[in-house]
């Protein structure tokens, strides 16, 4: 776990770099590529705050989105209308932005201090995992048990999303005009 | 027929790919004892599936793993899933964890977690592999104010 905010700081900057290139950007590729850096960083993001768990899955989530999305925009001639795009724009964002940055740096007087909360639930959950259920990898047990109905309502979600892809991909049944 | 890609990357990906796939079992078994579980094992083990896609063309894909078959296993997935959390009702509750719980650090360890993960990682793999070959099967073309969906990539020329 790296402590130093200043690495903090470069991985968010380079996010946020990052995501405004993919907005900005004239072709959709390079749009494409960018948006793949920002995934990438928010995966080594996670790996640093100490949740390898949601690193992995972003990862390989980010890969499969990026292949899906390189599929559709290389499949067929789209080309992005990007004339709108002035410099007004561009300056409002980026004062949006660094308004958002400094409201962040000032709430450090009303959050605890980065890497020091008070962890009134997480201290039970963490004993309860270990001590009661027996498991190594707390984060298993508190989503496939003590949180075990949101596990069943995401599992319905994407159940619900494939056979949505089915119904609308499907060739038999499919009436002739 | 040179379907796919080019012979370095199938000569690649042949090779790679049973290793993704033991990748993603490991990490779908070891879901309670090191970082990971279902749902990444399950990605991991799609996206070999989608690489295989992407190297040899939808046909050899297919040849190993039918649509019919994903979505049997998708379906199974679902319900062994289901039913995990049903088996609870055996001790009172919904969703009660009535294994025996093991030993810390040991493979068995945490009752039903490893049922949990196994059955979202069979969903979630086929489930996301279903969805990307049905989106890589359908070509959807704007003629006309009319839709019209095509199978074969020879039906489009």
């Amino acid at each position: 776990m790296v402590t130093n905010i200043f690495f903090h700081v470069f991985l968010l900057s380079m996010m946020v770099i990052g995501s405004m290139v993919a907005v900005f950007s004239r072709k959709l590729i390079s749009s494409l590529v960018s948006l793949g850096t920002v995934g990438m960083l928010i995966s080594i993001y996670f790996l640093i705050l100490g949740a390898p768990d949601i690193a992995i899955t972003q990862l390989v989530v980010e890969v499969l989105a990026l292949i899906i999305l390189l599929c559709a925009i290389t499949g067929r001639d789209v080309t992005a209308d990007m004339t709108s795009s002035k410099v007004y724009v561009f300056l409002f964002i980026f004062i949006f932005v660094i308004s958002i940055l400094t409201f962040i740096s000032y709430s450090n007087f009303i959050f605890p201090e980065f890497g020091n909360t008070n962890m009134r639930v997480g201290k039970e959950y963490l004993y309860l995992a270990t001590e009661k259920l027996k498991s190594a990898n707390a984060v298993t047990a508190i989503v496939l048990d003590f949180r075990g109905y949101d596990t069943i309502g995401e599992a319905t979600v994407i159940f619900t999303a494939i056979i949505g892809v089915m119904v609308l991909l499907r060739k038999k049944g499919k009436k002739d005009e | 027929m040179n379907k796919g890609m080019s012979e370095i990357v199938k000569t690649i990906s042949k090779i790679v790919v049973p290793f993704i796939i033991i990748f993603g079992i490991s990490v779908i078994f070891y879901g309670h004892l090191t970082p990971g579980g279902g749902f990444p094992g399950g990605v991991i083990i799609s996206a070999s599936f989608v690489l295989l896609l992407l190297a040899y063309g939808r046909e050899k894909v297919l040849s190993k793993l039918s649509l019919y078959k994903s979505d049997i296993l998708h379906d199974i997935g679902a319900i062994m899933f289901l039913s995990v959390s049903l088996i609870g009702f055996a001790g009172g509750v919904f969703f009660l964890n009535i294994f025996n719980k093991g030993k810390l650090f040991s493979l068995w360890s945490g009752g039903n977690l490893l049922f949990s993960n196994i059955a979202i990682g069979l969903k979630v793999g086929t489930s996301l592999f279903l969805g990307i070959t049905l989106l890589s099967m359908a070509r959807i073309i704007h003629k006309e104010n009319k839709i019209e969906f095509y199978e074969k990539e020879e039906d489009i020329k």
